[in-house]
C-alpha cells in the first residue's frame, strides 16, 4: 500500500517537469515577446529591451527554465509580468474557490450517479431508458452552454440564484452555497452521467457474476446481496470514474468559473491566456498537475482499500 | 454455460453486421435522424459559408435585434448582422476545428495503439508509460498555454486537444489489439494464403473498428464543446468573426431584453453535440457484443399453465416439461426444451453433457438463476408442492439455501473476491439460523471442519484470493451447506480443480452426503465422476434430454446412440492407439436445430425417419429411457417415468 503511495507521489516529478518543459519550450520558439506585449507598440526598442533584461528573457530559453526550476524547488513560482504580484499568492487565494466548487460538485455527482446507477441496473425498462437520454445529454453538452441556460433560466428569469459572483463562506454560508448551486450543476451534469453510467455497468456485472449467484442461490436476502456485495464490487470500477470526473471538472473550471464569474483558478487562467501571461499560466499548469496526481493517489488509496488483493500484493 | 449458449446463439447475427456497420446504423431511426441532422449541418455550413445570404460581418443597426422574418431567416444580432449567415460562417471554423482535432487524435494513437498491442515487449512498455503519464496530464491548462504562445490560434489549440486526446484512444486501441492478437495464434494455423503480418492488421482493424468509431463520435462531441467553450471565453477568433461560441455568449448577455438571440446560437451547438452523441451510442449499440446488446430484452412464458406434479411423495424435485428460453437481437432462442427428470431424497443424479448442451441452463432454471435475457418459457420444477419456475423475489425464502443449494464449476469466482470467507459465510449462517455474529462464528467454524478444512479459524480470516483451488471448492461447498439443504445442485463442481483435488472434492461429497442425507444433482461431462458418484443419469444433447436411466444400466449398455458414444470418447476409454476420441461432428446451435432427432447429422445409426419428425422418449430394456426410434437395446415394458427408479 505505501509503495502505492510513493510511486505516485514520484509520479508528480517526471509530470511537472514534462508538462512546464513543454511550455517553455514551445514558449522559446514562438514569436513573440512579452516585454513588447506588456509595454504596448508604443514603446521604445530601448525601454523593451531594458524590460527584457529585468525579466530575464534575454537568456537562453533552458536557462531561464532551469532558474524556474530552482525557484519551484524552493516554492517560487515567480512573479506575474503582467500585474508584477508573485505567482503563489495569486493563485492560492483562488486555489480554495476551485476546490471549493470542484469537490461539491464530486461529492454530489457521486452521491447521485451513483444512486441512479443502481436504480437502473436494478429497474431497467423504462428507468433505463430514462438515464440513457440524460447521460446523453449530460455527456454531450457542454458545460458552458449548461451554464449559460442555467443562468438564463434560474438566474435571470426565475432569480432563484445569482447569476455571478462569489460569496466567500466566511461571509454568508448560505450566500456562499447559493452561490455553488448553478455552478455544480453545470460542472455535475457530466459527472453524474459518467459515474451513472459507470456504476450501471459496473452492477450489472457484478449482478451477473458467480459469486452473486452463489450467495443468491444459497439464501442470501436480495437487499443483502445488494448492499454487501454487488454495492462493493461494483464500487472499484466506479471509484475510477470518479476520478475522472473528479480531473474533467478541475479542466471545466475554466469555463464555468467564467460564465459565473467566480474568483477561481479557471478564470485566472483564462485571464493569463488573454494576457500571453506565461509564469501564471505555467503556476496553474503546475497547480492542476498537482491536484491530478492528489486525485489518482486517493483513487489508489480506495483501490487498495476496496480491492484486498491490491492491497495484500 | 448459459451465458455460452446465449453467446453462440447470438454470433451468427453479430458477425452478419460487422460488413455493413453504416446500414446497420442507418436500420435504427435514432441512426437515421442523427445521420441526417449531422448531415444538414455539416453540408450546411461547408457549402453555406461560401453562399451565405448576407455578409456575416456587415453590420446594419437599423435592422438590429429582429426576431425571424423573411428577409432574416434566423433573426438579426444585436448590430443588426444576419444570424443565419454569422451561424454557418461560425459552424464552418468549428467544423474544421473538430476534424483537425480528430484528425491528429486517430494518425497518432492508431499506429502506437497498433504497435503497443501488437508488438508487445519493450515497445508496449514504453508506450504504456508515456500514455499513463499524458492521461494526468491537466489538458485545458496545456492548450491554455499553447494559445497564449500561438495568439490565441484555435486551429494548432485543438491538433494540440487531438495529441493530447489520442493517449486514450491509444490505450483502447491497444487492448483490441492485444486480444485480437492472442485470438490468432489459436486461429492462425487456419489462415494459409496471406502472410501474418497481413492477417494480422487486417484483424485487428476490423475488431477495432467499432470501438474506434465510438471513441471518434465520443471525442468530437468533447472537441467541439471545447471549441465552441474557448471562442466564447474570447480565446478564439477575434470578435467581428463570428464564431458559434462567441455568439451565444453574446445572446446570453442579452437574454434578458432580446431572449430569442439564445434559441438558434444556443440551439445549433445542442443539435450538433446531441446528434453526435446519439450517433455514438447507435454505433456501440450496432458494434456491441449481441448478448449485452440485447440487455433490454427478456422472454415471456408461454401462458401460465404449470406441468402437472406428478405428487410421488419419495421425489424432491420433479421437472417436467422445462423449456428455457433466451432473448437474443435475432429473437428469442429456445436452448432447452421438454425435458424431464426426477431427483429422489438421499440419491445422486449425473445430468450429462457436452458443453452447449444446456445442462447448466437447467440446473440454473431450478434455481431461478438465468440471466435477465433467459426465462422458463413452459414447464415446471416442482418442489414438494411448489412449482420453482414460479416464484419471485420474496418468493425464494425457505427455497434457497434450506432447501436446495448451489456449488459453482470455478470455486474462485463463486466466492466474493472482496469479503473475508468467514465474513461470506457468516452471513449465509445468520440468514439461516437467525442468530448474531458470536454464535455464527462458531457455526463458520463448525461448517469449514465439516468441509475437512483443516485450519477452520485462520482460513475463516483469509480471503478468497489467498486459498487455493480446491481449498476454495471446499469453502463453496460449506457456503452451500450452511441452510442444511435437502438438494445441492452441484454445476460441475470438479471441472476447474486439479486432478488430484478433483477425487478428494467428489469423497468429500459423498461424505457429506452420507453424514446428512441430502440428494445431489451434479452437472458434468465426466464420466469418471458419474461411474464414482451417482445413482443414476439423465443425458442431454443439444437442449434435449436424450437418455434417463440408471448409471449401472448406462455402463452395461446405453440405448441412446449419443450416450454411446460420450462413453466412448470419455477419458477412460481411450482409443487403441492411446488418443482421446471424440465425438465426430459438432453440436448444432440452439438456432439452428434439426427437424426431428438433434444428434441425426452426427449419428451413425440415422435413417431417413430420424429427420421426419420430433422423436419422442421411448421406454427401453432396464431403467432406460431414450429419444431414439432406432436405440441400442430393445423396448421394454412401457412404463411411467415414476416408476423408473433404481432396483
Ligand atoms: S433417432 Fe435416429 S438419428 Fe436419432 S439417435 Fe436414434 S438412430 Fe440416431
Amino acid at each position: 500500500m505505501l509503495r502505492i503511495v510513493l510511486r505516485r507521489l514520484l509520479w508528480a516529478v517526471p509530470l511537472v517537469l514534462g508538462v512546464s518543459l513543454v511550455v517553455f519550450l514551445l514558449a522559446s520558439l514562438v514569436p513573440g515577446d512579452p516585454a513588447r506585449t506588456i509595454l504596448g507598440e508604443s514603446a521604445t526598442p530601448d525601454a523593451v529591451a531594458a524590460l527584457r533584461t529585468e525579466l530575464g528573457l534575454d537568456r537562453p530559453w533552458y536557462e531561464q527554465y532551469l532558474s524556474w526550476l530552482g525557484g519551484l524547488a524552493h516554492g517560487d513560482l515567480g512573479t506575474s509580468v503582467f500585474t508584477g504580484e508573485p505567482v503563489t499568492t495569486a493563485l492560492n487565494s483562488r486555489l480554495a474557490v476551485t476546490l471549493a466548487l470542484v469537490l461539491t460538485t464530486v461529492v454530489v455527482c457521486s452521491v447521485v450517479g451513483v444512486a441512479v446507477g443502481v436504480v437502473g441496473a436494478l429497474r431497467g425498462g423504462i428507468t433505463a431508458r430514462v438515464l440513457d437520454v440524460v447521460s446523453l445529454a449530460g455527456i454531450a453538452l457542454p458545460s458552458f452552454w449548461v451554464a449559460l441556460v442555467l443562468v438564463s433560466v434560474f438566474a435571470v428569469k426565475l432569480r432563484w440564484f445569482p447569476a455571478t459572483g462569489y460569496v466567500s463562506p466566511d461571509q454568508s454560508l448560505g450566500g456562499w452555497a447559493s452561490s455553488l448551486v448553478l455552478p455544480v450543476v453545470s460542472l455535475g451534469l457530466l459527472g453524474v452521467a459518467v459515474i451513472a453510467k459507470q456504476t450501471r455497468d459496473a452492477a450489472l456485472t457484478v449482478l451477473e457474476s458467480d459469486h452473486v449467484a452463489v450467495l443468491r442461490a444459497n439464501g442470501l436476502p436480495e437487499t443483502r446481496l445488494v448492499l454487501g456485495h454487488v454495492l462493493r464490487n461494483a464500487s472499484i470500477p466506479v471509484v475510477s470514474a470518479i476520478g475522472v470526473v473528479f480531473v474533467g471538472s478541475l479542466d471545466a473550471t475554466v469555463f464555468v468559473e467564467n460564465v459565473f464569474v467566480l474568483p477561481g483558478l479557471g478564470s485566472r487562467a483564462t485571464q493569463a491566456t488573454v494576457d500571453h501571461d506565461v509564469s501564471v499560466i505555467l503556476g496553474i499548469g503546475v497547480y492542476f498537475t498537482l491536484v491530478v496526481v492528489l486525485v489518482n493517489l486517493l483513487v489508489d488509496v480506495a483501490y487498495g482499500l476496496l480491492d484486498p488483493k491490491v492491497r495484500t500484493a | 454455460m448459459s451465458a455460452t449458449v446465449a453467446a453462440t446463439a447470438a454470433t451468427a447475427p453479430a458477425t452478419a453486421a460487422r460488413g455493413s456497420l453504416l446500414r446497420g446504423v442507418l436500420a435504427t431511426w435514432r441512426g437515421r435522424t442523427a445521420g441526417a441532422v449531422l448531415l444538414v449541418v455539416v453540408l450546411a455550413c461547408l457549402v453555406g459559408a461560401f453562399v451565405t445570404p448576407y455578409d456575416p460581418l456587415a453590420q446594419d443597426l437599423a435592422a438590429a435585434r429582429q426576431t425571424p422574418s423573411g428577409a432574416h431567416w434566423l433573426g438579426t444580432d444585436l448590430l443588426g448582422r444576419d444570424v443565419l449567415s454569422r451561424l454557418l460562417q461560425g459552424g464552418a471554423s468549428s467544423l474544421v476545428a473538430v476534424l483537425v482535432a480528430v484528425l491528429v487524435r486517430t494518425v497518432v494513437a492508431l499506429p502506437l495503439g497498433l504497435a503497443a498491442g501488437h508488438l508487445g515487449g519493450r515497445v508496449d512498455q514504453v508506450i504504456t508509460r508515456v500514455v499513463d503519464l499524458v492521461m494526468a496530464v491537466p489538458t485545458i491548462v496545456i492548450l491554455l498555454s499553447v494559445l497564449t504562445l500561438f495568439g490565441n490560434d484555435l486551429l494548432i489549440g485543438m491538433a494540440v486537444f487531438g495529441l493530447l486526446g489520442s493517449a486514450g484512444l491509444v490505450r483502447i486501441v491497444r487492448g483490441a489489439a492485444l486480444a485480437a492478437s492472442q485470438e490468432l495464434h489459436v486461429t492462425a494455423g487456419r489462415l494459409m494464403g496471406l502472410s501474418r503480418r497481413q492477417v494480422a492488421v487486417r484483424h485487428v482493424l476490423s475488431r477495432v473498428r467499432g470501438v474506434v468509431i465510438v471513441q471518434t463520435t465520443l471525442f468530437a462531441t468533447i472537441a467541439l464543446g471545447v471549441q465552441t467553450g474557448l471562442s466564447f471565453l474570447g480565446l478564439g477568433a477575434p470578435p467581428p468573426e463570428p464564431t458559434w461560441g462567441g455568439m451565444v455568449g453574446e445572446a446570453a448577455s442579452v437574454v434578458q431584453s432580446y431572449p430569442w438571440l439564445m434559441v438558434p446560437t444556443g440551439g445549433v451547438i445542442a443539435i450538433t453535440v446531441l446528434a453526435l452523441g446519439v450517433l455514438g451510442d447507435v454505433v456501440r449499440d450496432t458494434t456491441a457484443d449481441r448478448s449485452s446488446a440485447s440487455g433490454g430484452r427478456s422472454v415471456r412464458r408461454r401462458g401460465r399453465v404449470p406441468a402437472a406434479d406428478p405428487g410421488d411423495p419419495d421425489v424432491l424435485l420433479a421437472v417436467r416439461g422445462l423449456e428455457v428460453a433466451f432473448a437474443t437481437a435475432a429473437g428469442e432462442v429456445t436452448v432447452v426444451r421438454d425435458v424431464d427428470l426426477d431427483v429422489r431424497a438421499g440419491e445422486t443424479v449425473g445430468l450429462v453433457g457436452e458443453s452447449g448442451s444446456g445442462k447448466s441452463v437447467v440446473a440454473k432454471a431450478v434455481l431461478g438463476l438465468l440471466p435477465r435475457n433467459g426465462a422458463v418459457v413452459a414447464g415446471s420444477a416442482w418442489w414438494r408442492g411448489t412449482d420453482l419456475t414460479g416464484l419471485r423475489g420474496r418468493g425464494w425464502r425457505g427455497v434457497r439455501g434450506s432447501q436446495i443449494a448451489l456449488v459453482a464449476q470455478d470455486p474462485l469466482r463463486a466466492l466474493d473476491p472482496t469479503s473475508r470467507i468467514g465474513a461470506q459465510l457468516g452471513e449465509l449462517v445468520r440468514v439461516h439460523d437467525r442468530v448474531g455474529r458470536r454464535a455464527a462464528r462458531v457455526r463458520v467454524v463448525e461448517l469449514l471442519e465439516q468441509v475437512q478444512v483443516i485450519d477452520p479459524a485462520e482460513v475463516a480470516r483469509r480471503y478468497p484470493h489467498e486459498i487455493s483451488g480446491g481449498m476454495a471448492q471446499r469453502v463453496a461447498i460449506a457456503m452451500a451447506l450452511a441452510g442444511r439443504p435437502r438438494l445441492l445442485v452441484a454445476d460441475e463442481p470438479t471441472t476447474a480443480l486439479d486432478v488430484t483435488v478433483q477425487a478428494e472434492v467428489l469423497d468429500l461429497l459423498r461424505a457429506l452426503q452420507a453424514e446428512t442425507g441430502m440428494a445431489i444433482l451434479l452437472v458434468t461431462h465426466d464420466w469418471g465422476v458419474v461411474a464414482d458418484a451417482c445413482e443414476r443419469v439423465v443425458v442431454l444433447y443439444a437442449g434435449e434430454v436424450v437418455e434417463r436411466a440408471d448409471a449401472a444400466d448406462v455402463f452395461a449398455g446405453p440405448g441412446h446412440p449419443y450416450t454411446r458414444a460420450l462413453l466412448d470418447c470419455s477419458p477412460d476409454q481411450p482409443a487403441p492407439d492411446g488418443t482421446l476420441r471424440t465425438v465426430p461432428g459438432t453440436v448444432p446451435p440452439p438456432d439452428a436445430w434439426p427437424t426431428g432427432c438433434h444428434f441425426a447429422a452426427r449419428c451413425p445409426r440415422a435413417q431417413d425417419d430420424c429427420t421426419q419428425e420430433g422423436i419422442p422418449m421411448v421406454e427401453l430394456a432396464g431403467s432406460r429411457v431414450a429419444r431414439c426410434i432406432h436405440p441400442l437395446v430393445p423396448a421394454g415394458q412401457p412404463v411411467g417415468l415414476t416408476l423408473e427408479r433404481s432396483r
